[in-house]
């Protein structure tokens, strides 16, 4: 019983954590139709950025700061890189395999500096842990549920309530439309761009906290098990993201917590159990859960 | 004007020159460059299959790393006698090829369904699964360590120094030399077999399908088939590149077929230019040659370190990867149909200056590349 809940409580954790990466990709994905392969890269970046910086600012200025450089660096790769030729186009492969190149550099640059070190990030909550029940859990990761909740629900509110998040759906309803309105589709998408840097930079700390030994430099493949979970629930929807992301946590921590049941399938199964449930969604509903079907008359 | 037969022979010439010039390799240069070459080649079999999936039929992949190891290591479980089927080495090398098309059959329900990024991200599970398959299954697959590849034999010929001893024109023989040629064979094959494909119906066909799905469903292409297709085959070009790939190494590890190759494969195809068969094989020798040239003349580059030396020096390892990346960036920034592309459009707009008053056709192509050069 114990075993179970540790496991449901390491997954909700780990959904958490996924879940603030997903929704970078998603929100990426409705304003600018490119998928990002330079999150991770984005990710290191910010916990490296921490990793530096919080010896001077302490760890809150260090979050601050490099959440704020992560976002101006991703905004810059969309501005600078992404955003050439016709920005109106909305199906844009070639940007896709873009960010592939941007990924390659990022992460040779960060590789080069980490090296073979673990950085650890200063987070406040250290190697704490809180007993609930008759299960133990670290209390980085009852912070990331935690934090999770909080800038999920303001990344809801913000596409709900502001008008840049009314922009950004009406550019993800109909982008020649929303551009005929009077939307500059073009700073609409570079905010995502910096809203899913600073999704990223966040995420940094959770994945290099605690129970993880800190900072290295294969941090940001982390966030490729985020890619199944935005893929799950449909690439264009939030809630979507929010559901494939506790999905994924989930599957990751069960098939971690009942490694010696499942142990046919091989050590380590818990690591790729996400594609093997992403794969046999897609084969279901290739548009993912959430995602509409789309339809085409002729 | 281009139909005028003295052009024809004039390119059939070229052409031979061309070949002749790949057969003389094992006779002037030494090991180093004859493995280069062999990985190039290898490389290019592999790419030319990316390109038809990606650059024609326009469906992303990632999982190209997996076919070239469901190759590499078919070939070798099926040549192979320790852990292995010891099937005659020719006809694993035919098996191996088929297992991966196989393969690539296997996931068409996705990959006929599936479409653009999603694809992409779908077949970043086979990546995933794969690399955990190839460790997990150890009898079959000896884990972490691989398992020694068989050289190929036909008949009593070995493409491996252990057999007869061969000695042409005064140049010993060795396994590199037989490999060249083996490769060079197998490469010619593929393109062949690629253009001819691209230049048929099913190429049209496939074109016709990346510009607009419904349009070419509407022209009674059978898009899943075709998508599925498309898949298939170049799972197979892959089969044959990772085949090629093993017996160049000798040994395959499960390290080896990561993202970092699949990424590789995009890169080669990026940079050569979308949808052609030589920019796959110009990025293919370009990404491949790259690294092993740093590492051997990394002494005599400026700011590049020889591997091994101390910590926050750029190795050449890493200075290859910044030069790719940013090849990829910029390449599909300034000329996003590749290398190729752009030599094209250089062409056309040199045709242009010298003939004012040219067909509406070429003025067409010029008017486009002034809107791709920024």
């Amino acid at each position: 019983m114990s075993a179970f809940l540790a496991s449901l409580l390491n997954g909700l954790s780990l959904g958490a954590v996924h879940a603030l990466v997903a929704l970078g990709f998603v929100v990426i994905f409705k304003a600018s139709g490119v998928l990002n392969f330079a999150h991770g890269s984005l990710l290191l970046l910010g916990g490296y950025l921490i990793a530096v910086w919080h010896p001077h600012l302490g760890f809150a200025g260090a979050l601050a700061a490099a959440v704020l450089a992560t976002a101006a660096i991703a905004g810059a790769v969309d501005r600078l890189l992404l955003q050439r030729g016709d920005a109106g186009a909305h199906t844009t492969p070639a940007q896709t395999i873009v960010t592939i190149g941007v990924d390659v550099l990022l992460l040779t640059d960060l590789s080069r500096r980490i090296g073979g070190d673990l950085l650890p990030l200063g987070d406040p909550w250290a190697d704490s842990v809180t007993r609930i029940g008759p299960v133990s859990v670290a209390d980085s990761r009852l912070a990331a549920i935690v934090v999770s909740c909080l800038v999920i629900g303001a990344v809801f509110a913000a596409f709900r309530y502001t008008a840049w998040g009314l922009s950004l759906r009406a550019a993800a309803e109909d982008a020649e439309a929303a551009a005929l309105m009077g939307i500059r589709l073009s700073r609409v998408r570079t905010g995502a761009w910096c809203l899913a840097g600073a999704l990223a930079a966040t995420a940094a700390v959770f994945l290099a906290a605690f129970p993880a030994p800190g900072l290295e430099r294969t941090t940001g493949q982390l966030a490729l098990a985020a890619f199944p979970a935005a893929i799950l629930g449909g690439l264009a929807s939030p809630a979507g993201a929010l559901a494939g992301s506790l999905l994924i946590g989930l599957t990751e921590a069960f098939a971690a917590g009942y490694q010696s049941e499942l142990h046919v399938l091989g050590d380590g199964f818990g690591d790729v159990a996400p594609y093997a449930v992403m794969v046999v969604v897609l084969i279901l509903r290739p548009q993912g859960l959430f995602g509409a079907k789309g339809a085409a008359r002729v | 004007m281009s139909d005028l037969p003295p052009r024809r022979a004039l390119r059939a010439l070229a052409f031979l020159g061309v070949a002749l010039l790949l057969c003389a390799p094992p006779f002037y240069l030494d090991v180093f460059w004859l493995r280069i070459g062999l990985f190039a080649m290898a490389a290019a079999t592999g790419a030319v299959g990316l390109g038809l999936l990606t650059g024609t039929a326009g469906q992303l992949s990632l999982g190209h790393s997996f076919f070239l190891a469901i190759g590499a290591y078919g070939y070798t479980w099926l040549g192979g006698e320790e852990p292995g089927a010891g099937l005659p080495t020719v006809l694993a090398l035919v098996a191996a090829v088929l297992l991966a098309g196989l393969a690539g059959g296997l996931f068409s329900p996705v990959a006929g369904r599936v479409r653009g990024v999603y694809l992409g991200v779908a077949t970043l599970a086979l990546v995933f699964l794969g690399h955990h398959i190839l460790v997990s299954a150890e009898p079959v697959t000896g884990g972490f360590n691989g398992l020694s590849v068989p050289p190929l034999s036909v008949g009593s010929f070995t493409f491996d120094a252990s057999g007869p001893e061969l000695v042409v024109l005064g140049v010993p023989f060795g396994a590199e030399e037989r490999l060249w040629y083996l490769s060079l064979a197998l490469f010619a094959f593929t393109w062949f077999t690629a253009r001819g494909l691209l230049l048929s119906r099913a190429g049209r066909a496939l074109k016709a399908l990346r510009d607009s799905e419904t349009a070419a469903a509407v022209m009674g292409v059978p898009v899943a088939r075709y998508r599925a297709g498309a898949f298939v085959l170049s799972s197979m070009y892959a089969g044959l590149a990772g085949a090629l790939l093993a017996l160049a190494f000798r040994r395959v590890v499960p390290d080896y077929f990561g993202l970092a190759l699949s990424v590789d494969y995009l890169a080669m195809i990026v940079i050569g230019g979308l949808g052609s068969v030589a920019g796959a094989t110009a990025g293919a020798v370009f990404v491949t040659a790259l690294p092993l040239l740093m590492t051997r003349y990394a002494d005599q580059l400026p700011l590049v370190t020889a591997p091994g030396s101390a910590g926050g020096t750029l190795g050449p390892t890493e200075a290859s990867r910044y030069l790719y990346g940013a090849a990829v960036v910029l390449v599909l920034i300034f000329a996003p149909d590749g290398l190729g592309g752009l030599l094209h459009r250089l062409r056309a707009r040199f045709r242009m200056r010298r003939r004012p008053a040219a067909a509406p056709t070429s003025a067409a192509t010029a008017v486009r590349a002034k809107e791709h050069t920024p």
